[in-house]
C-alpha cells in the first residue's frame, strides 16, 4: 500500500459515506518499507491536482515523515526538480507492508498484510 | 462450455491450484492480453495516467497497462490471485487490495483517469446470500465506480455475460448509476466473440460516449438505438378525422383482412364549411 493509494481511499463502510471525517484513513502500527523505483516526472505532474493535500499532510505527520509544506506544490513549482523527486520518494516509493487503516469516523480497522489492503466488509456494514 | 461463475463464488473457484493454472495457461494469458490491448484501445489515454483495474487478478491485464506507461490499482476478491500478482513484482503497480467490487469502489470522488475490467464484472450477477441481491452488487458497483472517475474519464469493462437477460441487466445497472454506455462486440455470432462495456462519465451529446469512441477505427459497425429511440420519442400528429388517420385506419382493417374501399383522390378530402 503506498501513500499516493492511501491519499484516495476512504471508508467503505455505508454509513460513513456522508461524514467528513471517514476520510482520510489513519495507519495504525504501520511497518514501512522503501521501495525504488522509476522516477514519472509526468504521471506525478499529472497527479498532484488530484491529491488532497490536507489528507496527505495528517497521513505524513502520522508517519512521523519531516513537515510537508503549508501549501500544495501547484503551477511552476512542479517543475522542480527537487520538489518533485522528494514527491515521488513520499508518494510511490514509500510502502506500508503490515498495519491497519482505520477510519476517524466509524472505527473500522482494515488490515494491510503484504501490502494488501482487505476492504471485504461483513455484510451487515455494506 | 462451463461457465465458473455458475458453480461457485470468485473468491473460492479461484483458489491455489486454479489460480496458477489460470495465470500460466498461455491460451489464456494470449487472450487477457488481447482483450488489454483492445480495452486500452478504447480508453485512448494520452499520457501516463492513474487506472483502476477490477478484478485484476493475477495482474495478467496490469503487466499491459504497465508497459504502456501507466500505474494501475488492483482490486480483485480471490487472495490467491492477488498471492500471485505480488511475486510478479510489477513496476506499475500502485497497490493491490482484497476487495469485493459488489460492495462498492471505496475511493474518493475524481480519482482515476481510467478503469478497465477484465472478464470479472459478470461475476457481479451472482448473489451469495439471501441478504444481498445481484441487483444490488452491480447498483454499488457502478455507482462507486462513476464516483470514483474523474469527469471525460472512461471504463473499458470486458465481460461475459451468461444470456442477453444479463447483459441488458449489467449495462442498464451502468446507465442507472449515471454512465453514458455502449456496447463494443468483436467477432460478433463466434465462439470468440468479445464483449465490451464501455462507459463514458460526463458530456459530449451523442458523440460523447462510444459511438465517438469507435468513430475512427475501421471495421466497426455501429447500431445507435438511440436516433431510431429519439425518432420514436415524438407523438405523431393525428388527429381524429382528419386523412391521415383514415389512411392509418383503412391500412389497418385492410390488413385485418375487411373489405375496404380502395383509395382515391376523395379519401378524407377537406370540404367546404356547411354554412
Amino acid at each position: 500500500m503506498k501513500l499516493l493509494t492511501a491519499n484516495f481511499l476512504a471508508c467503505a463502510v455505508k454509513g460513513c459515506k456522508a461524514s467528513a471525517s471517514s476520510y482520510p484513513l489513519h495507519f495504525k502500527d504501520a511497518e514501512l518499507e522503501l521501495q525504488e523505483l522509476d522516477y514519472q516526472p509526468v504521471f506525478l505532474q499529472n497527479i498532484m491536482p488530484r491529491i488532497d493535500w490536507e489528507g496527505l499532510r495528517m497521513i505524513a505527520n502520522e508517519l512521523g515523515f519531516p513537515r510537508l509544506p503549508d501549501t500544495k506544490p501547484e503551477g511552476d513549482t512542479l517543475n522542480d526538480e527537487t520538489t518533485l523527486r522528494d514527491l515521488h520518494r513520499l508518494l510511490l516509493e514509500t510502502h506500508v507492508v503490515e498495519g491497519k487503516l482505520c477510519c476517524g469516523n466509524c472505527g473500522h480497522e482494515y488490515m494491510i498484510k503484504e501490502g494488501i489492503a482487505n476492504f471485504l466488509l461483513p455484510s451487515h456494514l455494506v | 462450455m462451463s461457465r465458473p461463475e455458475d458453480t461457485l463464488y470468485a473468491d473460492l473457484h479461484y483458489d491455489d491450484r486454479e489460480a496458477k493454472k489460470y495465470t500460466s495457461s498461455s491460451r489464456i494469458r494470449k487472450i487477457q492480453s488481447d482483450m488489454t490491448h483492445r480495452a486500452l484501445e478504447l480508453l485512448d489515454l494520452q499520457s501516463p495516467s492513474l487506472i483502476l483495474d477490477v478484478g485484476c487478478g493475477s495482474g495478467l491485464s496490469g503487466e499491459i497497462l504497465s508497459q504502456a506507461g501507466h500505474t494501475w490499482i488492483g482490486m480483485d476478491i480471490a487472495p490467491s490471485m492477488l498471492d500471485l500478482a505480488l511475486q510478479r513484482e510489477d513496476e506499475g503497480v500502485l497497490s493491490l487490495m482484497l476487495a469485493d467490487i459488489g460492495q462498492g469502489v471505496p475511493f474518493r470522488p475524481g480519482t482515476f483517469d481510467a478503469a478497465i475490467s477484465i472478464s470479472a464484472i459478470q461475476w457481479l450477477c451472482n448473489a451469495e446470500s439471501s441478504d444481498v441481491s445481484a441487483e444490488g452488487r452491480l447498483r454499488r458497483f457502478f455507482e462507486g465506480l462513476y464516483a470514483s472517475l474523474r469527469r471525460g474519464g472512461r471504463a473499458v469493462c470486458q465481460f461475459y455475460p451468461k444470456n442477453d437477460a444479463q447483459r441488458s441487466m449489467i449495462s442498464g445497472a451502468a446507465m442507472k448509476a449515471g454512465f453514458g454506455a455502449g456496447i463494443l462486440e468483436d467477432d460478433p455470432g463466434t465462439k470468440n466473440s468479445k464483449l465490451y462495456l464501455v462507459l463514458t462519465v460526463g458530456g459530449g451529446g451523442l458523440q460523447g460516449d462510444i459511438t465517438g469512441i469507435v468513430n475512427g477505427m475501421s471495421d466497426v459497425d455501429v447500431l445507435d438505438a438511440r436516433k431510431t429511440a429519439l425518432g420514436k420519442g415524438r407523438p405523431l400528429s393525428y388527429r381524429k378525422g382528419d386523412k391521415a388517420w383514415i389512411l392509418r385506419k383503412k391500412e389497418q382493417m385492410t390488413r385485418k383482412g375487411k373489405v375496404v374501399k380502395a383509395d382515391s383522390k376523395y379519401t378524407g378530402r377537406k370540404r367546404r364549411p356547411a354554412f
